[in-house]
């Protein structure tokens, strides 16, 4: 896993765990919020591996649903 | 003649000759139970009244001139997060204690209690699986049989260090990103994550279904292969479980290793780890006389990926529960949980479409090689507690980095065999064996081969 920093600015991060939680209703203690603020950050570093590699648009997710 | 610690297929072949009775077999696996879970605490729930009774019937059954099956008055255990009929499902958290007894066995106990096999006890675990150590903040740390100061590994670490320590003969785990292979390879044993869709979860606690496997942990490549054979078969109750006919792996064990195009992985696999694990894979590629090295293109991204589906899925499974009661998780997965229900559908979207491309990529590897040698671990189990370690030379979080060579492999859902390498005075590690999808009898017959080298064992810890 990319220990380099993110791309993306820590202020940022927690701006967005705000808005997303609220959006979803997702109370969140503030004794809990740095370490979901260093989790979202570490997936937003880890997420950008993948985000960045270019897929032909061909490449479907597989899913299992069988209607 | 029973040796002091046989394998699962001894004890049921014993029992079957009525040379042993289920019964007393049974007695003597509860009473090292008694005295080994205060130090291991391998088991959050052991079930001797019910295991005495079941082995019993075993007894009545051979005494009356049927065949209990292959496992017959085998002392088993399951992870906590397979339904056992009659008792509550806890999944190694505190919120699923309150909820009711399962009402019914998942379909793979169910599948082993039809082959004779005879359940003592539910295992302990990381909370909902989201983990590779096993140090559980409601049940306690599992302890390593080698070293109790050491982790057993997760996130089926109970399960692993009940086989490893003598407890029972068979234990089943669950492997999303290797939570059967790390906690093999750091107790020692052999353990089997299968093809993905190819073992029921019915009635196991998913924590991210699009990598759940079940599988099993065993002291024998033989009883791995019996217990994969019994496991196998068509599930309705599990949207993934294959339709393909089973493919009786047992028969096939010492066919032997001539013709199979084996490769050691390269990259990204022989880097991040120390020397001792990179070592291990190198005893059992000489053992096999492996020279060739295979290249898994863009492994990293594999276990990026993988990483986010399954903190996505997982904290989904969750939500209800983390909007209402976050205090009651164990705060070693509280804030991952929390995290990963923000994480935006087009990184999860994104992260399911590379799969198939690396799913791909992996499948043309396939065409030239049949079986892939990787390390199971990158270390040995760490030590209870310790949040840092230095991994060649580089210093890095231990729970995250665990699954290194494992993640990568799961995600595409390969069959693999974490074989267990004994270092004298020293603990032990494990090498992944791996094949193409529905290979496992080609990596049931390489791990039988370096088995019957003694290349690989899992005898019981004398402590």
């Amino acid at each position: 896993m990319p220990d380099s920093p993110s791309l993306i600015p820590n202020r940022q991060i927690a701006e967005y765990v705000d808005r997303m939680a609220e959006l979803i209703d997702l109370p969140i203690d503030p004794e809990y919020k740095p370490g979901i603020i260093a989790n979202m950050t570490r997936i937003a570093q880890v997420a950008q591996l993948v985000n960045e590699f270019p897929l032909p648009d061909e490449i479907e997710a597989a899913t299992i649903f069988t209607p | 003649m029973i040796q002091a610690y046989p394998d699962a297929i001894q004890i049921a072949s014993v029992v079957r000759e009525q040379e042993v009775s289920a019964k007393s077999i049974v007695a003597a696996a509860l009473s090292r139970i008694a005295d080994g879970n205060q130090r291991l605490n391998c088991f959050t729930t052991v079930m001797a009244d019910s295991a005495l009774a079941d082995a019993e019937a075993i007894d009545r059954q051979i005494a009356e001139g049927k065949d209990p099956g292959i496992l017959a008055g085998v002392p088993i255990a399951v992870k906590d997060l397979l339904d056992i009929a009659g008792i509550t499902t806890l999944a190694g958290s505190k919120i699923n204690a309150a909820k009711p007894p399962a009402t019914c066995d998942a379909t793979a106990v169910a599948r082993l209690r039809q082959a004779g096999a005879v359940l003592v006890g539910a295992t302990n675990m990381d909370e909902y699986a989201y983990g590779f150590v096993t140090e559980n903040s409601h049940y306690g740390a599992t302890h390593n049989p080698h070293d109790f100061n050491r982790v057993a590994g997760g996130s089926s670490g109970g399960s692993a260090a009940a086989v490893a320590a003598g407890l029972v003969a068979i234990s089943l785990g669950s492997d999303t990103n290797g939570s059967i292979r790390v906690p093999a390879a750091f107790c020692g044993i052999f353990g089997l994550k299968p093809t993905y869709g190819r073992l029921s979860r019915a009635g196991s606690a998913l924590f991210a279904g699009s990598f759940d496997h079940i599988g099993p942990f065993a002291r024998s490549v033989r009883d791995l292969a019996a217990v994969f054979d019994v496991l196998q078969g068509a599930d309705p109750a599990d949207p993934v479980c294959t339709t393909r006919p089973p493919e009786r792996c047992l028969p096939q064990l010492n066919l032997g290793i001539e013709n199979l195009r084996i490769a050691v992985a390269d990259d990204y696999f022989a880097r991040g780890a120390e020397p001792e694990a990179l070592e291990a894979v190198a005893k059992v590629a000489s053992a096999l006389g492996v020279k060739d090295r295979v290249t898994i293109p863009e492994a990293e991204r594999a276990r990026a990926a993988a990483f986010v589906i399954t903190a996505s899925e997982g904290a989904n499974l969750h939500l209800k529960d983390l909007r209402s009661r976050p205090n009651d998780f164990d705060p070693a997965t509280r804030d991952r949980f929390l995290a990963g229900a923000l994480i935006p559908a087009s990184w999860y979207i994104q992260a399911q479409r590379f799969r198939q491309w690396y799913r791909d990529r992996v499948r043309e590897i396939f065409e030239n090689v049949d079986i892939i040698l990787a390390p199971a671990t990158p270390c040995i189990a760490p030590p209870i507690g310790q949040e840092k370690m230095v991994i060649a030379g580089e210093e890095m979080l231990v729970r995250p980095n665990l699954g290194r060579f494992t993640q990568p492999l799961s995600f595409i859902g390969l069959p693999i065999i974490s074989v267990p390498i004994q270092r004298e005075g020293n603990m032990p590690l494990g090498v992944q064996i791996i094949a193409a999808p529905y290979n496992e009898a080609l990596v049931l017959r390489v791990a039988a081969f370096l088995e019957a080298q003694g290349i690989v064992s899992a005898p019981v810890i004398q402590r």
